[in-house]
């Protein structure tokens, strides 16, 4: 089993969603999160006042899969969450030990 | 109409306009409460509403009386026991066409918002307590008698101020008394409180800019009760000044908007809203002696001055933190200044400027009113406001201001957004023998760990 992280633009969400749900993934975990990369962050100006904004509002999704599909799914985030543009976000993969479905007691790759 | 009876029709206006006016103090405070971060958002309010709840306790003790009673020599402040408590003021009036009382009520909100002005100049770092001393005392020793100066016109046997009565300055609702004075306020509470830690390197940017918007359209529903409530009667002269602050108000949002599309490259929404206070502020000395277009000119003067106005504090190094001395008090000295200049014999007021063929005449006297309010302010809040840090102290901890004024004064915060932040761990008020504050660890690890950058 792997865990996947995808911190991605935040109006990409919704197609990397549809575009997991279409390959079967059946669920996520996603976040509001805040951060930055090489573009580092944003200005903004209030009453003439420019500031600089260092965070970032991002989505963190985080899924966890069989090692099988890992490839296919990393593809998939990295080609809808792409807009070529700086701030695009990082995709992260590392390995799980164990799962558990809550509700069953369900273990391991039963429990995804 | 008899002058000689009540009046309904004006007793409605000026109790509807003082209700109106009312309501912009809890306008002032979602206007300031949005421009603050969200850990201060709070003690920004609570300033504007520790001002309603003192003042207008102390304007029926003793300041209605030092401001509207009979003059004790040289123009200067009015006799503080003569309606004492209001006494004398109940019994059915005779003669008048306004109660005095809805006098007294409508001046009343004034002397508020005067003082709920000038917390905007110390968001996120003044001790509660030590603004609430202030506001009592700077309340008797400034607003009441410089209200007494402009706003007190001599009447029969009685006396008034040497403004309204001398000097013949033409400040129709306060821009001298209320704008350019809390605006000279500020700058000294300012001065003597300090910066903000990381003035100048941290993003304090507004966090709620919703609610300055509401907070705008609050005081601009209210200032016509101020303006055009002013006129003490319903007739023409309010209905010219409450076109005058409808016209004056846009034209200086357009003027801001337009000079940050100019300089920034972007007209922002708070641009707008801070345009539409600085055009109402400007407007409100002069609304009784301008025409409609020479409203539009002096609006749009304000809203571009005011706009280059509110960058002075980077330059001059002080933290006036919502910009009180860019918009109240150059928007005052804009419009009372202005009204030297735009006068038209054509409206109520009846003098000409200027630009209309008076002369210099009736502009040194604007200046001379706008100087003296402003110096006399200067001096009087910053003495006050020393004596204060220098006994009680006027600043709360370094610790308090970093984690938030809200959490360290009011142990409250203003938003809880997440359904599991804690548990109750007290049962009631008489449960809890020791007034304990909130643990701060505990309420700041979920409030402020995603503002802070």
């Amino acid at each position: 089993m792997k865990l996947v992280t995808a911190v991605v633009k935040p109006h990409k969400w919704e197609e990397i969603r549809e575009a997991l749900e279409t390959f079967g993934v059946t669920g996520m975990t996603v976040s509001e999160v805040s951060g930055y990369g090489r573009q580092k962050g944003h200005t903004e100006v209030y009453r003439g006042a420019e500031y600089d904004i260092a965070l970032v509002p991002k989505i963190r999704i985080e899924i966890v899969i069989d090692d099988a599909d890992t490839a296919d799914v990393v593809d998939i985030i990295t080609k809808t969450a792409q807009t070529g543009r700086i701030g695009d976000g990082k995709i992260w993969v590392v390995p799980v030990e164990s799962a558990v479905r809550v509700r069953t007691g369900d273990r391991d790759e039963a429990a995804l | 109409m008899d002058p000689t009876q009540i009046n309904s029709g004006d007793t409605a206006w000026v109790l509807t306009s003082a209700a109106m006016v009312l309501l912009m103090t809890p306008g002032l405070a979602l206007f300031y409460g949005g421009m603050v971060r969200s850990k201060s958002v709070l003690n920004m309010m609570m300033m504007s509403f520790g001002a309603l709840a003192l003042i207008s306790v102390l304007w029926v003790l003793y300041g209605y009386s030092i401001a509207f009673g009979d003059d004790l020599g040289l123009g200067l402040v009015g006799d503080p026991t003569q309606y004492l408590g209001l006494e004398g003021l109940m019994a059915e009036p005779k003669g008048v066409a306004l109660p005095p009382m809805a006098f007294v009520g409508f001046q009343a909100v004034f002397a508020i918002i005067t003082v709920a002005l000038i917390s905007g100049a110390i968001a996120d770092r003044a001790k509660f307590g030590t603004w609430m001393i202030f506001a009592g005392v700077w309340a008797t020793l400034v607003y009441f008698p410089i209200a007494h100066w402009v706003f007190d016109f001599s009447a029969g046997e009685h006396v008034g101020g040497w403004v309204a009565n001398n000097l013949l300055a033409i400040d129709f609702a306060g821009g001298t008394a209320v704008h350019i004075n809390a605006g000279a306020a500020g700058l000294a509470l300012a001065l003597v409180l300090g910066k903000r830690r990381g003035f100048g390197k941290d993003p304090m940017r507004p966090h709620n800019l919703p609610l300055v918007m509401i907070g705008a359209g609050l005081l601009w529903f209210g200032w016509f009760g101020f303006n055009a409530g002013s006129a003490l009667a319903a007739n023409n002269l309010a209905a010219v000044v409450w076109v005058n602050t409808l016209v004056a108000t846009a034209a200086a949002s357009l003027g801001w908007l337009a000079t940050e599309r100019l300089r920034d490259g972007h007209a922002t929404s708070l641009g707008a809203a801070s345009g539409v206070v600085a055009g109402l502020v400007a407007i409100t000395p002069a609304c009784s002696a301008l025409s409609p277009v020479g409203s539009i000119i002096l609006g749009l003067g304000a809203g571009v001055l005011c706009a280059l106005a509110v960058g002075l504090k980077y330059k001059l190094g002080y933290d006036d933190s919502l910009d009180v001395v860019g918009v109240h008090l150059v928007g005052g000295l804009v419009g009372t200044i202005g009204v030297g200049f735009l006068a038209t014999d054509a409206a109520p007021a009846a003098v000409s400027g200027l630009f209309y063929g008076g002369g210099v005449d009736q502009l040194w006297r604007q200046v001379i009113g706008a100087l003296a309010v402003m110096t006399a302010s200067f001096v009087a809040t910053y003495i006050i406001a020393l004596v204060l840090q220098k006994t009680v102290g006027f600043r709360i901890d370094e610790v308090d201001e970093i984690e938030g004024i809200d959490l360290s004064t009011h142990a409250e915060t203003g938003y809880d957004l997440h359904s599991s932040s804690g548990s109750r761990t007290g049962v009631g008020p008489l449960e809890t023998s020791s007034a304990a504050p909130a643990s701060p660890d505990r309420a700041t690890s979920d409030h402020e760990g995603k503002v802070t950058t």
